[in-house]
């Protein structure tokens, strides 16, 4: 059976690209195989029957599905580098943020696809009450989440450093700002300035080209 | 470890709560049980969990760990009397938090949806979310326990302790909904004697909620939830 490593991605997707950017700061090799969602092949259909979803990480021809279960699977495969806390209390505290960064997925889809007015205030707003835990809770004082360096916290979060901005953009309403949250904009500076993670990002104009696509998809159809 | 530097705020009918007490009950932890009130939420809770001021939390030599899978793991690592709730291979335990998560992000949602159904069309679909999400896990025992009486094997795991843990709720929705969802004969055989097992268990049968207890309880708080006041 072959040992090799597959990652079944979406290039403008933040989710598979955290994958990418822990297998890179394993220096584990793989081959990237790019999925077409508007027409999903059989190698997805069979490997995450139950969702049907990227990412899918196969590893010797066994598929592992959901992000988050991916990344916790990288991190105990390949332990150089690690991405997690030793001690249990701290582990637990690292997947509590990882956790609330998932949950809160709804609060900025809310803000990605509103327009103007009472709706988009609100969405703004339900956003900046987020930031402002992860920045006051989550982060601290702290360079990264994960400390000096980046973990799996950062990793989960990683979106707001680059996928966010174009959300901001889309809206017109800039949330991250040094005068509003001043911890989390340095943040998003350090986390950018990561070898691994600047050499890993989607190219943001056809980022923003294509999230502008979905958000006008998404508002046409409400 | 004395009693008082483990202590659990919960409440008897949140599953969640549940799956914080069968762990530290596999594990053999003596524990203080903080019973939150219904309707209101203590200091020590608002404390303790002030991002999401939800039950449960573990306070472990008073720091706190709130989310009921991430108890379950904590529990597991930190405590290694007792046997292991999730496994060793990194590629089984992949699975176990996959199917542990699919519970809470597909499952579970899809349960409530027929409580909270405004009309049959609405409750029709959630129940046929719910059926589809069953034959899932029905086909995922069969694979995974090979044979063993739980998704663990010879012992409780991971995913028998998110998913059973909704069992005395799936009762209870079988009651109001006059429908039998874990059906030996027909749809789920291989869930059905699991779930006798699991409800039989030294660790669950303690702690599992009884149905009608649990039923008495749900028409108190769906009237709650709906404003209006209960009798």
């Amino acid at each position: 059976m072959e040992e090799g490593v597959k990652v079944v991605g979406f290039w403008p997707s933040p989710y598979s690209q955290k994958v990418i950017w822990a297998l890179k700061q394993k220096g584990v090799a793989y081959d990237y195989i790019e999925e077409d969602l508007s027409n999903k092949s059989q190698l997805l259909m069979k490997s995450n029957p139950v969702y049907k979803k990227i990412p899918v990480l196969l590893h010797g021809g066994k598929p592992i599905a959901e992000s988050s279960v991916i990344l916790e699977y990288i991190e105990e495969t390949w332990p150089q580098n690690p991405l997690l806390p030793k001690e249990a209390y701290e582990r637990a505290s690292a997947r509590f943020w990882i956790q609330f960064g998932a949950e809160k997925g709804p609060t900025f889809g809310s803000l990605f696809t509103s327009t103007a007015g009472e709706e988009q205030d609100k969405a703004a707003k339900d956003a900046l009450e987020v930031l402002k835990i992860l920045e006051e809770q989550g982060l601290g004082n702290n360079k990264f989440f994960g400390g000096d360096s980046i973990n799996l916290v950062d990793l989960a979060l990683g979106w707001l450093a680059h996928w966010f901005q174009c959300i901001e953009e889309l809206v017109e309403i800039k949330l991250i700002e040094p005068t509003t949250l001043p911890r989390l904009h340095a943040w998003v500076e350090n986390f950018n300035q990561v070898p691994v993670i600047h050499e890993n990002l989607p190219d943001k104009k056809r980022l923003l080209a294509h999230m502008k696509s979905i958000r006008e998809m998404s508002i046409s159809a409400k | 470890m004395a009693e008082s530097d483990v202590k659990l705020i919960g409440a008897w009918p949140s599953p969640f709560v549940l799956r914080a007490r069968i762990a530290l009950n596999i594990k053999h932890v003596d524990y203080e049980f903080v019973e939150e009130k219904f309707g209101s939420k203590s200091e020590l809770l608002l404390k303790s969990n002030p991002v999401h001021k939800k039950i449960p939390v573990l306070l472990h030599a008073g720091k706190p760990i709130c989310e009921s899978l991430i108890i379950v793991e904590y529990v597991d690592e930190t405590w290694t009397s007792g046997s292991s709730i999730l496994p060793s291979d990194p590629y089984d335990r992949a699975i176990a938090r996959f199917w542990a998560a699919y519970v809470d992000e597909k499952f579970f949602p899809s349960m409530k949806g027929i409580a909270a159904a405004p009309n049959e069309e609405a409750k029709k679909a959630a129940l046929e979310q719910v059926e589809s999400g069953l034959a899932f896990l029905e086909e995922a025992f069969g694979k995974i326990s090979k044979g063993k009486p739980f998704f663990g094997g010879e012992q409780i795991g991971h995913i028998d302790i998110a998913f059973g843990s909704l069992l005395a709720w799936l009762r209870v929705t079988e009651k109001t909904t006059g429908l039998k969802l874990l059906d030996q004969a027909k749809t789920t055989p291989q869930l059905a004697k699991w779930a006798e097992t699991f409800c039989q268990h030294p660790a669950v049968s303690g702690v599992m909620p009884e149905t009608e207890k649990l039923a008495e309880f749900a028409k108190l708080l769906f009237a709650k939830m709906k404003g209006i006041n209960p009798q």
